[in-house]
């Protein structure tokens, strides 16, 4: 008796936007990367396509506070942010770079001016083939100044800029339209400000393939289970037809996953926690995998080990599984 | 699919004895089709009756047990195909997988390492639920005495992995009282499987070429007068595991595809710990009942717990921590005192961010039925009124020389009325829990 496979007949899918453009699209990236597309839910390619989910790596444009365990893989870099995305794109196989622009902050010391950031943008450019993300320091004020500065230096790369909230949106939406660049707009755990500033954004007149989601994923252990659940309803709503949860989504698991205990206290601090090194890569590499499966369509890592581990299982989840 | 309340009532006696509770034969069916009564409450209903209504009110998917005792993993049973749509109710059995090739003492030494995988953190603790013992040997003795020895150095749930019937007959035996999972059926095996099943009552996994075959054993295994059935389809991908898993429970819950009814069973294949414990994170989001693994790695196995606590939780409660005061580094009676909800994801955020501030200090879990600030705040549990009596009394008078308490941004409003209450002096933090180190930076000097 042959089983007759369940398949779910869908009418909508996720919003496809396409990150990075090549010299013959205006920029000068080696390749752009498909982010979205997906008319199924997660790897479930039996009734549908499911977009292969995208590596994002961090680079910060100061030196960053990390656990002492990244120093043998970034210790050299880490003070240079050109070197740091090179480094990451040649060796640790980032298919996009991921600039927080920390450096800006006005509560620092000697913080860094729009033009100091828009200058690095400029230079990661140029010694890199990745399509990039930025994001600012998340000071309002200093991110419109910033971010402009940055969306004029990139023009015509298709950056994406972030982070839109649902209080300053506005200026970052401007800026993402002056230099035809994605936005990247953030609520928080939350499917309904997420719709509504979808709705803000593209009132402001973004275009839709335009516009990149981060549902501010909580890390493994943290409250992950509710953004898990958010973005299955999500991508859910998406295949059904809702449109303004249809974007495709970034989680940026590598900083949740190194904000917890658990991915940084000492060799055996715990009952059954082994040694840090594995548990902090790993506690990166579950926060990730399981926002993978929960429907993200494009994650940032942090550690090189990490990544590597989060690539391959990617290969596995995108072996055909058609009947 | 089910039956209404209507058809069910037609099958009763009809008699409105009352003795099942409910006042009417009717009441009762209309209780019995929404899954709120159960059909043992009538004494007086026909084994003909009982059949048809066992049958159609049967859940989509039937509860397995293994094991006996104080040890007794549940699987199946489950409801939903999202957890946003009610919840996953039995959380997926990790194992470890022994082989009989080990020697007597590498066995025990084996298995003492399975029994010393106990995990804590935030409070809870996590072990492995059980370890299954595989005939690699093809020897009948071998096996038994390797399920021997593991059954003497651990209470856990177990299963035996044979398709040699005569050599499952054998080690089931000797752990017969423990009621452990027997895998497996196959095509090839079925019939005498089956017997060894009913001799024992244990469970019994079923293991088809690929979907279709598994429903055509199933039937048959069903045929026999066997229920007691845990299903594994055969493949071992990832993705196509993944793809297999998702039919059985779609097919189960939304089509009530008898033959897929049952739990599964899943097995990983990577050989790296870490790798592994990505695949088995497959098999926990989505649908696997059992996961049976063969690394032993601590900090692995510990992400994979954590994620299976996380996607067990039940979404309908909001998760609480205990209620009370806590310390966060080392704390002196100068330490500052900030008070939130006991709602979890609340606590744990903004522990996490005072952490980061790198000072000492108190933080209060303020009793709130786990509900969060705001949430709390407008249901009265999170106001001047309750909190103010509370801290007058608290112990944390005695912790602290000073009398300044942090309250979150978002409830600023019940200052006031918490320092008329408590004669403490209340100082308005930030909104966000994201706000904490730059507050913390302005006002504390860190």
């Amino acid at each position: 008796m042959p089983v007759e496979i369940f398949k779910e007949k869908y009418t909508g899918k996720v919003q496809e936007v396409v990150l990075g453009a090549t010299k013959e699209e205006g920029g000068t990236r080696a390749y752009t990367v498909k982010l979205g597309g997906s008319s199924a839910l997660p790897f479930l390619q039996f009734e549908g396509e499911s977009a292969r989910p995208v590596i994002a790596m961090e680079v910060w444009d100061i030196k960053p506070n990390w656990h002492e365990c990244f120093e043998p893989y970034i210790g050299d870099v880490w003070e240079d942010p050109v070197a740091w995305a090179q480094k990451l794109e040649q060796e640790y196989g980032a298919e996009v770079i991921y600039l927080t622009l920390k450096g800006a902050d006005p509560e620092r010391e000697n913080p860094k001016s729009a033009d100091d950031c828009a200058k690095l943008v400029k230079k990661i450019l140029e010694n890199t083939k990745a399509p990039l993300m930025v994001e600012g320091c998340g000071n309002y004020e200093k991110d419109n100044e910033v971010l402009q500065a940055v969306a004029e230096a990139a023009a015509g790369e298709n950056i994406a800029l972030g982070m839109a909230e649902k209080d300053n949106y506005r200026s970052i939406a401007a800026a993402c339209m002056m230099g035809k660049h994605c936005i990247i707009a953030r609520s928080p755990v939350d499917i309904n400000i997420m719709k509504q500033l979808n709705i803000m954004i593209l009132d402001m007149g973004v275009p839709a393939d335009k516009i990149i989601n981060d549902p501010l994923a909580s890390g493994l252990g943290y409250g992950i289970e509710y953004s898990y659940s958010i973005m299955e309803r999500a991508r859910y709503g998406a295949l059904v037809g809702d449109k303004m949860m249809a974007f495709p989504i970034v989680c940026l698991a590598g900083q949740e996953a190194w904000r917890a205990k658990e991915a940084v206290a000492p060799d055996d601090a715990g009952p059954g926690w082994g040694d840090q090194k594995t548990r902090g890569i790993m506690w990166e590499a579950m926060t990730a995998a399981a926002l993978i499966q929960g429907g993200a369509d494009i994650v940032l890592l942090r550690h090189p080990e990490a990544a590597k581990l989060i690539k391959e299982h990617i290969e596995d989840l995108m072996v055909p599984n058609t009947y | 699919m089910g039956l209404t309340g209507l058809q069910i009532f037609k099958l009763l006696p009809k008699t409105n004895c009352k003795e099942c509770g409910f006042p009417t034969c009717l009441a009762f069916a209309m209780s019995l089709a929404s899954g709120k009564a159960n059909l043992s409450q009538c004494p007086y209903v026909s084994d003909e009756a009982k059949q048809a209504l066992e049958e159609a009110t049967a859940p989509p998917m039937r509860l397995i047990k293994i094991g006996a005792g104080e040890k007794v993993l549940e699987i199946g049973d489950e409801q939903v195909l999202f957890r946003h749509d009610k919840t996953f109710y039995h959380p997926t059995g990790i194992f470890i997988e022994v082989s009989d090739n080990l020697s007597e003492d590498e066995l025990k030494a084996k298995v003492d390492e399975i029994n010393e995988l106990v995990f804590e953190r935030v409070g809870e603790r996590y072990e492995v639920d059980g370890v299954a013992i595989k005939n690699d040997s093809g020897n009948a003795d071998t096996f038994k005495k390797a399920v021997e020895t593991v059954a003497g150095k651990t209470d856990k749930v177990l299963i035996l992995l044979t398709e040699d019937p005569a050599v499952m007959e054998a080690a089931a035996s000797v752990v017969a009282d423990r009621k452990p999972l027997l895998y497996a059926a196959t095509g090839d095996n079925y019939e005498q499987m089956v017997e060894v099943a009913k001799k024992f009552q244990a469970p019994l996994a079923v293991r088809g070429k690929n979907l279709s075959d598994l429903a055509d054993l199933v039937e048959k295994i069903v045929g026999l007068g066997y229920r007691e059935l845990v299903l594994d389809s055969g493949e071992r991908q990832t993705s196509k595991v993944l793809a297999d898993l998702t039919q059985i429970r779609r097919q189960a819950i939304k089509k009530r595809f008898r033959p897929f009814g049952y739990p599964t069973i899943t097995f990983t294949t990577e050989e790296d710990p870490m790798k592994e414990a990505l695949q088995a994170q497959v098999y926990v989001s989505k649908y696997g009942s059992i996961v049976v693994m063969k690394n032993t790695s601590k900090p692995a196995l510990l992400t994979l717990f954590t994620w299976r606590r996380n996607v067990y939780t039940d979404p309908q409660k909001p998760i609480a921590v205990q209620p009370g005061i806590y310390a966060i580094g080392d704390v002196t009676p100068d330490s500052p005192v900030y008070i939130t909800t006991n709602f979890s994801l609340t606590f744990y955020t903004v522990q996490t961010e005072i952490e980061a501030t790198r000072i000492p200090s108190y933080l209060i879990a303020f009793d709130t039925d786990g509900l969060s600030v705001l949430t709390a705040w407008a249901g009265g549990k999170f106001i001047g009124e309750e909190i103010g009596p509370w801290l007058k009394e608290s112990e944390i008078n005695q912790k602290v020389n000073h009398r300044k308490i942090i309250i979150p941004g978002g409830v600023a409003a019940i200052k006031g009325k918490l320092e008329e209450l408590s004669g403490w002096e209340v100082i308005v933090g930030p909104r966000e829990a994201s706000g904490i180190t730059a507050f913390a930076k302005m006002r504390l000097g860190a």
